[in-house]
């Protein structure tokens, strides 16, 4: 990501893009305005016959708050260790209540790190004793050697079969510090082979261990399997690390990587690049069909990415302590340009590639 | 003003508009090309960013610089890259150093 860097928040800088107001503006303006670009409501529509509606409740994501030990430089949440948004033990109480009411499959625990949330082994047990089939958690994995205090993650997930799933940019050391900070790709790796050490990633035990790679600047990521394949080859031959699976994400143009696209003049070749590659078939299979994201105050949205853009969800049902099933039954979904991210290319979603 | 702009790449597709069978053609050609074959996708991206740098076409170099980072090719396997093709560049150059000795020892005794 050339020279751009920051490390801080969009919010401790007070760069106008902490307002999500002037993201939304700016995803709405230029080639969409000039009517160079189909808007993304029109484009879903056509391919859809109508609009983008829910079907049914599998994933309830749920963002413990937007602390985060690292400052990485594309990220959707403006997380960092300055944000002290952080999910209350009532609110995860309310969230287990939808756990035992509803068809969620799986509970996907997001961050900032979402393991510095004080309550965090307390929702997962809890989440585990009410059944739920599966519990993701989107660990940044340098926080399990951050502090003495998390060395012992790697047990806790695995006594309680919790599905890891940890962003790993690249396998070289350049280009992983550029995107999260200097170190942490040796820190990765030091984490990586404590949880390979409990079995995750062994592919005789039960325990899932799968990595998120984005790209590290203004292009779409390759081949899913492709991609897979080289992390497996080079974490292996270079520090014998062994994992399940890897998910190739597509960038959403908001937040800090929206401020690294501005900086670095590739916004507008980015949005092209978005719009150019729609998938008619990715379309049909993006996250927020089953999903509902839930915000560290307990506040519902289609998705992660919305929850980031303050656009609620379309329902009189606002808040995890008024969630009723309505709410997954054909809602709405709010859509804005940012959506072109999830239906580019294979189309990218929380679990990677769609198609 | 160049005459290249960067924004006619966006624009080839459109090659099809004034001769559809051939500018069809090309693209179901090019795009068999680049498919999986005896050559992974990987090294293919490779060697077109070798040959668009002999070219010297510039919406080549854009295009194959872009397709190189997606694929997760880093940037000295690039820079490899772009050497094979100088090196085979300057190399017909200066082969071509052998019709002249050829001449000069004909012409020359
Ligand atoms: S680790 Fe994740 S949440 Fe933390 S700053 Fe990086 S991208 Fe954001
Ligand atoms: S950004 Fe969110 S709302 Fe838009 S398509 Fe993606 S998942 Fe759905």
């Amino acid at each position: 990501m050339g020279q751009f860097k920051s490390l801080q928040s969009l919010h401790k800088r007070q760069s106008p893009l902490a307002q999500t107001e002037h993201q939304l503006k700016i995803l709405e303006d230029g080639i969409f305005t000039s009517g160079e670009a189909p808007r993304f409501g029109d484009r879903i529509q056509q391919t859809l016959g109508g609009a983008l509606k829910t079907t049914q409740l599998d994933i309830l994501q749920v963002n413990l708050g937007y602390m985060c030990n690292q400052v990485c430089a594309h990220c959707h949440v403006d997380a960092g260790p300055d944000r002290k948004e952080i999910m209350t033990k009532q609110t995860m109480q309310h969230c287990l209540e939808v756990i035992e009411s509803s068809s969620v499959k799986t509970l996907d625990l997001t961050g900032g790190a979402p393991e510095m949330n004080p309550n965090f082994r307390w929702f997962v047990t809890q989440a585990k004793a009410k059944g739920v089939k599966e519990i993701i958690v989107r660990s940044n994995l340098t926080i399990i050697v951050a502090n003495k205090k998390y060395h012992d993650l790697p047990e806790f997930f695995a006594r309680h079969q919790v599905h890891v799933v940890s962003s790993m940019p690249h396998w070289t050391k350049e280009k992983t510090d550029r995107q999260r900070g200097s170190g942490v790709f040796e820190d990765s790796i030091k984490a990586l082979k404590m949880l390979n050490d409990v079995g995750y990633g062994n592919p005789e035990s039960n325990l899932v261990l799968d990595l998120v790679y984005n790209p590290s600047g203004a292009f779409l990521p390759g081949d899913q399997d492709d991609l897979c394949q080289d992390f497996k080859r080079r974490l292996d031959e270079g520090f014998g690390i062994k994992f399940n699976g890897l998910f190739a994400l597509t960038n959403l143009p908001i937040s800090r990587f929206l401020d690294y696209l501005i900086a670095s003049d590739n916004y507008e070749d980015y949005m092209w690049t978005l719009v150019e590659s729609y998938n008619p078939a990715a379309a049909r299979a993006v996250m927020c069909l089953n999903t509902l994201s839930v915000s560290w105050e307990g506040y519902l949205y289609d998705c992660d990415f919305n929850q980031m853009l303050e656009m609620p969800i379309n329902h009189k049902s606002q808040h995890i302590s008024d969630y009723e099933p309505e709410v997954m039954d054909g809602r709405l979904i709010k859509v804005s340009q940012h959506c072109y991210g999830c239906t580019a290319g294979a189309g990218s979603s929380c679990q990677g590639a769609v198609t | 003003m160049s005459y290249y702009d960067p924004k006619d790449l966006r624009k080839f597709g459109r090659i099809t508009e004034w001769s559809e069978t051939l500018g069809e053609k090309f693209f179901d050609y090019y795009n068999s090309v680049f498919k999986e074959g005896a050559l992974t996708p990987r090294e293919k991206s490779l060697i077109a960013l070798a040959v668009a740098h002999t070219e010297m076409c510039p919406y080549c170099i854009d295009a194959y610089t872009k397709d190189g980072l997606e694929r997760g090719i880093t940037k000295e396997e690039m820079m490899e890259a772009v050497h094979v093709g100088a090196a085979i560049k300057s190399g017909a150059s200066l082969v071509h150093g052998v019709m002249m000795m050829n001449k000069v020892n004909k012409l020359d005794s």
